[in-house]
């Protein structure tokens, strides 16, 4: 059992609301960041803490924080973004669910790092039932003195307040995020300026994920450098993983980042192993946009190491062999998934997503909906994989913003080591009807008992 | 015309004065959010008019927002609307035979609304329940590990609210 920092008072009866929130030592980080730090000094405990951003970029906090330029006179705002949208993730909203004080606590403190007077929570739309339960907890941090003018008497003024989006993946990239903060479109601005400079309203902005934002509150409690020993390496503290797809136990969990991607998918403490005794086939270990992986690539390196749970090991033999961390959405596929048509799925999430700015991404994800719909329904042709690779590659690197890149990737990744599984649907246009390819060379190394 | 009710009105201010001074523009999502429950479920033309002069922006600025987002309906639908979630982790999880034991059920394609205008059927893109499917949204929830058993009682109740409702 790893250790717990986010989630170890997860299951409390009643930690939604502030009493027991409080009496579990709850805001306790909010008295002593700012009775007994500087702002200053509350950005170099993040950045000891080697917190990285948990959305899925993985990018430094701490460092983060200090690129926020402070003109004289200029107001400047944290952002939360809580735009929880790539498939496979849904921990921030657990986070949100169930410890929204959490959250809030962590806004505060970061707020005060960060000198942001009026701090916002962009949630997405279809999250519609969370936004209450977020300005309840709001109105009880406000009404113990939490939030508002002169927090605690130190002169430090705060509000937080929701706004709720209105469905679009996009608004998940901050630029985007701030368009639709400002009342437009989501479409992603060209940088630089970064949003640390010129951000939302135009003023100097910073956009962090719900999960970083709740890590600033274990952070300033056990200090950034007790936080630091947690976990391995550069991959420090918890990380929250959302595990889903064909296993026995889905649901939100808490890793400290030392235990194995074998540990994870078979352990009773987390996934529970592969649901009805299937073998396990494939893997997408970090939201929908990284590398898909075949079980046996997934569970040892290309080295044959054991493959761990941790931002450098999952990364380990690059994009030809590795995966990514990314945001913490595990999805687990068993021998009966088809990966054409897995595929085929995302290729048109990612062409309904699209914001339609720049054509590489436009144009080229509707083209890989459709060659992929068409291999997975059996009419696909000999030069569609070699089609399906090019476009992926003229999309990768050439648009504004990331999600060019987000969609490029599974695509990429699914032929390269499924490319038989494609060709066999191409050659085989009717059985691929009526059955799936199966496991074939992608097995599992694990027995794996007949009761899981 | 159209009008919001006063309470409604108070509540338009209070979503405005979250902003900074002179930035009222950025309320424009929660104000159609806010339209849409209030004026049958969708944004006519006539609706995002009326909220473009709410807050004294061009029509233009609020329709070029309205079409991007996908939770505004730009044409009519049912009263329940079931938006059934179809990306990778709920494909793989059975979405596709949901999608089509409410089609049968309700006798209506994706896209559809049933003659009595009760029920839409939508697909939509990961909704962030990926660990619960499959799923749809319903309304302001989620209804998640859904079997055609659980579809059935869905529709039962909806029903029957409609009917009390009524």
């Amino acid at each position: 059992m790893g250790k717990l920092v986010l989630l170890e008072k997860a299951k409390v009866e009643g930690i939604r609301g502030y009493d027991v929130y409080r009496r579990e030592g709850g805001y306790a980080s909010v008295e002593k960041a700012l009775k007994n730090m500087t702002p200053d000094q509350v950005t170099e405990e993040v950045k000891k803490s080697g917190l990285r951003g948990r959305g899925g970029a993985g990018f430094p906090t701490g460092m983060k924080w200090s690129f926020l330029a402070k003109p004289e006179g200029v107001p400047r705002h944290l952002v939360c973004n809580a735009d929880e949208s790539e498939p496979g993730t849904f921990k921030d909203r657990y986070l949100m669910e169930f410890l929204p004080h959490l959250l809030i606590e962590g806004l505060i403190v970061s707020s005060y790092a960060l000198g942001s007077k009026a701090t916002y929570i962009y949630i997405r739309g279809e999250y519609a039932w969370i936004p209450d339960i977020l300005e309840a907890a709001i109105e009880e941090a406000r009404a113990n003195g939490w939030l508002g003018k002169n927090i605690l008497g130190t002169g430090f003024d705060c509000e937080i307040y929701v706004h709720r989006g209105a469905g679009a993946y996009i608004c998940g990239e901050e630029t985007a995020l701030i368009e639709s903060l400002e009342g437009k479109r989501g479409n992603p601005r060209i940088k630089p300026p970064f949003p640390a400079v010129k951000g939302v309203w135009d003023r100097p902005t910073v956009v962090n994920n719900v999960e970083t934002l709740a890590a600033v509150v274990p952070i300033i409690n056990m200090g950034g450098e007790a936080y630091a020993k947690i976990g391995v390496g550069k991959s420090t503290g918890t990380k929250l993983l959302s595990a889903c797809g064909n296993i026995n136990k889905p649901g939100v969990y808490e890793i400290d980042m030392t235990i194995s991607v074998e540990e994870f998918i078979y352990s009773d403490e987390y996934c529970g192993g592969i649901a009805n005794g299937k073998r396990l086939k494939a893997c997408i270990p970090g939201g929908s946009s990284v590398p898909i992986l075949p079980a046996n690539l997934l569970l040892k390196t290309a080295k044959g190491e054991t493959r761990m749970m941790n931002y450098e090991s999952l990364s380990d033999g690059g994009f030809a062999k590795g995966s990514m961390m990314g945001s913490g959405g595990f999805i687990v596929l068993d021998e009966d998934q088809c990966i054409v048509k897995n595929t085929y799925t995302l290729a048109r999430f990612y062409r309904h997503e699209s914001c339609g700015q720049c054509s590489p991404c436009r144009e080229g994800t509707g083209w890989m909906e459709k060659i992929l719909k068409k291999i997975d329904m059996g009419q696909g042709k000999k030069s569609d994989i070699d089609l399906l690779w090019d476009i992926q590659r003229k999309i990768e690197g050439n648009t504004i913003c990331p999600l060019g890149d987000a969609a490029a990737w599974p695509v990429a990744a699914a032929i390269r080591h499924f490319r038989d599984e494609f060709q066999w649907h191409i050659d085989n246009s009717e059985e691929c009807l009526v059955r799936n390819y199966g496991l074939a060379h992608y097995a599992d190394p694990l027995e794996v008992p007949a009761t899981a | 015309m159209i009008k919001f009710s006063d309470e409604k009105l108070k509540k338009v201010d209070e979503i405005i004065a979250r902003y900074p001074e002179g930035k009222s523009k950025s309320a424009i999502i929660p104000i159609l959010h806010l339209a849409q429950e209030e004026f049958g479920g969708w944004l006519s033309p006539e609706t995002m008019d009326y909220v473009a002069t709410i807050l004294k922006i061009e029509p233009i600025e609020v329709y070029e927002v309205a079409t991007f987002y996908s939770m505004y309906n730009l044409k009519p639908v049912g009263r329940y609307m079931f938006e059934v979630c179809q990306t990778g982790p709920c494909m793989i999880s059975g979405s596709d035979n949901i999608i089509d034991y409410i089609k049968k059920k309700l006798g209506i394609n994706v896209g559809e609304t049933t003659p009595d205008g009760l029920f839409t059927l939508k697909t939509v893109e990961c909704l962030g329940a990926c660990g619960y499917a499959p799923m749809m949204q319903l309304g302001k929830h989620f209804r998640e590990h859904l079997t055609p058993e659980k579809v059935d009682q869905i529709i039962e109740e909806c029903r029957r609210t409609a009917a009390a409702n009524n």
